[in-house]
């Protein structure tokens, strides 16, 4: 699904969170928004995700316009920085929620659910983890499952807000990678937001750099190594 | 991270007080506890069963001592879930949206706690009595609030209404709302977000809210004294009827009335013990599941393509 943003615009009392910010993802790929704290890729991906509503512009999923269009409706998968889990449910339960709440004439038999869960969490490696709760995991455990239950209800676009930012050094590592992997089997639209320049270009098939809430370039890893727009971009991703 | 608790340095033999200050702080909190609490208490059952079993059980069968306990019940069960469904209410108003008069909101919601009872159970006189507008309104339907149920409903209503609201406050902001954002990633709507999520993280609190909520309008006094007029046989709850029948020497009554309420209190306690103990040791579990790997293993990502990738013609 390709995703389009036009003219977006936000802003937070006086300040400019958004300015003009037009876009496009490609279908399938996987979009970093990349910045500085306060660049803007934050409120970028929530207005994308249908939990901010910008001020002015368009959202466009397959060039339909969706910037009205309530959360709940948008068929996305997000994953939050601190995962988000339901503490009072086990995993197994975290992972069915998005399908137990469907209507009645869509809900897949309560067999079906246990079988998607159990496909969902062998794609995650994690079979074993099912009767558990959230508290007994360890962070990286916990993104995984968030990405299974993310995944559970089918999304045509997946969006993860800064996802290995609580996770330390090694564990973030060798979870960009598997993301990376995951990524490349599934073939999900996916935009990701993050500050870290080598997890962005460890990752993306592309790469918007964001400041003060404009875009200063979009390119390929390489392209913005080769070819940076301006002083920022060199600064920022650490170019001599 | 080592966080510190309370207990460190006095559970460390290098900086812990000497003995005799222990023992001596501990001896005075005891007595103090025995001398205010224990004995009072103990007294209380001393002397409804002082006079045996026989007058003990005629006391509390007695007409006017049933009127008052059905009219204490009855009050109860009205008040514990109109509280329930206004402190929820509140709780999440105050936690879960940014508005101008926040703190006005959040001020007031103490006020019943700041107030003397006896000027609050005033307060719904003034504004509800017969000389009053809406007093004389409601009487020319045939509806009378003040010295009849419904004041008193009113009036206990009015100092309970803190107690819900004032246990999910903390808890709810400490919570946080991600938990809700994720469920409506997921599709949910406002009331299943509301009833999958936000309610079971908070049930634990709103149980022990409803227990004070409980405890304090089957036990209210000075709100009540004024709103109801003491009318024999109509307009006495438990409390009412205690001071009643203590005024009129009939002392077996009126501490066989008042052990039903002070075993309220310890079963309150008690439940509140109770669950504390459940809640610490569900969590208390807290060990890394021994068998899951940590880490996956990223060159090999078995993935179940066909069930999991997107469906083009849009299908969910």
């Amino acid at each position: 699904m390709s995703i389009e943003i036009r003219n977006v615009n936000k802003k937070f009392g006086n300040f400019t969170a958004l300015d003009n910010i037009n876009i496009t993802v490609p279908t399938g790929k996987l979009t970093t928004l990349l910045g500085p704290s306060g660049c803007g890729k934050t409120t970028l991906l929530r207005i994308i995700a249908g939990l901010e509503y910008a001020d002015s512009g368009q959202v466009l999923f397959d060039e339909l316009d969706v910037t009205n269009t309530p959360v709940q409706k948008r068929h996305i998968g997000f994953m939050f920085q601190h995962y988000a889990l339901f503490r009072h449910k086990n995993i197994a339960d975290n992972v069915a929620f998005g399908l137990t709440l469907l209507p009645k004439n869509e809900r897949p038999s309560k067999a079906d659910i246990n079988k998607r869960v159990a496909e969902l969490l062998d794609l995650v490696q994690l079979p074993q983890v099912a009767n558990a709760y959230p508290h007994q995991l360890s962070g990286g455990q916990r993104q995984r499952i968030a990405l299974a239950r993310a995944l559970a209800v089918k999304p045509k676009l997946l969006l993860l807000d800064e996802p290995f930012g609580a996770l330390d050094a090694k564990v973030r590592k060798e979870l960009r990678t598997w993301l990376k992997n995951i990524h490349h089997e599934l073939g999900i639209t996916s935009i990701m937001v993050t500050h870290d320049q080598e997890e962005a270009r460890a990752v993306s098939d592309e790469i918007v750099v964001m400041n003060q809430g404009r875009v200063e370039q979009v390119g390929t890893s390489e392209e913005l190594i080769h070819q940076p727009a301006n002083a920022f971009i060199s600064d920022f991703l650490d170019l001599v | 991270m080592q966080i510190s608790n309370s207990y460190d340095y006095q559970s460390n033999a290098a900086t812990k007080d000497t003995p005799w200050i222990r023992r001596t702080f501990i001896a005075i909190a005891v007595l103090f506890m025995i001398v205010m609490l224990v004995i009072p208490l103990l007294a209380v059952f001393y002397e409804a069963f002082k006079n045996g079993w026989q007058l003990y059980i005629a006391s509390l069968v007695d007409p006017e001592a049933l009127q008052a306990i059905k009219l204490t019940l009855i009050t109860a069960g009205i008040v514990l879930p109109i509280n329930m469904v206004m402190g929820i209410a509140i709780a999440w108003l105050v936690t879960r949206y940014q508005f101008k008069g926040k703190q006005l909101v959040t001020t007031l919601l103490d006020l019943p706690f700041s107030v003397s009872p006896v000027v609050a159970g005033l307060m719904f006189v003034l504004l509800f009595g017969l000389n009053s507008t809406i007093g004389g309104w409601l009487e020319s339907m045939g509806f009378q609030v003040i010295y009849a149920v419904p004041g008193i409903i009113l009036a206990t209503l009015f100092v309970t209404f803190p107690f819900v609201a004032r246990e999910l406050i903390p808890l709810m902001q400490t919570q946080g709302d991600s938990e809700e954002q994720a469920a409506l990633t997921l599709g949910a709507t406002g009331w299943q977000t509301f009833w999958h999520v936000t309610l079971p993280n908070i049930k634990w609190a709103l149980l022990y809210g409803l227990i004070l909520t409980n405890a304090r309008a089957m036990g209210e006094f000075g709100a009540v004294s004024v709103v109801s007029g003491h009318i024999r046989g109509e307009t006495n709850t438990m409390p009412l009827l205690v001071e009643i029948a203590y005024n009129d020497y009939n002392f077996t009554a009126a501490f066989a009335l008042s052990s039903i309420l002070a075993a309220l209190a310890l079963v309150t306690l008690l439940i509140q013990q109770v669950m504390t103990k459940i809640q610490e040791r569900k969590f208390a579990k807290s060990e890394r599941l021994a068998s899951a790997p940590e880490l996956p293993v990223s060159a090999n990502a078995t993935a179940v393509t066909e069930s999991t990738s997107a469906d083009s013609t849009g299908k969910v």
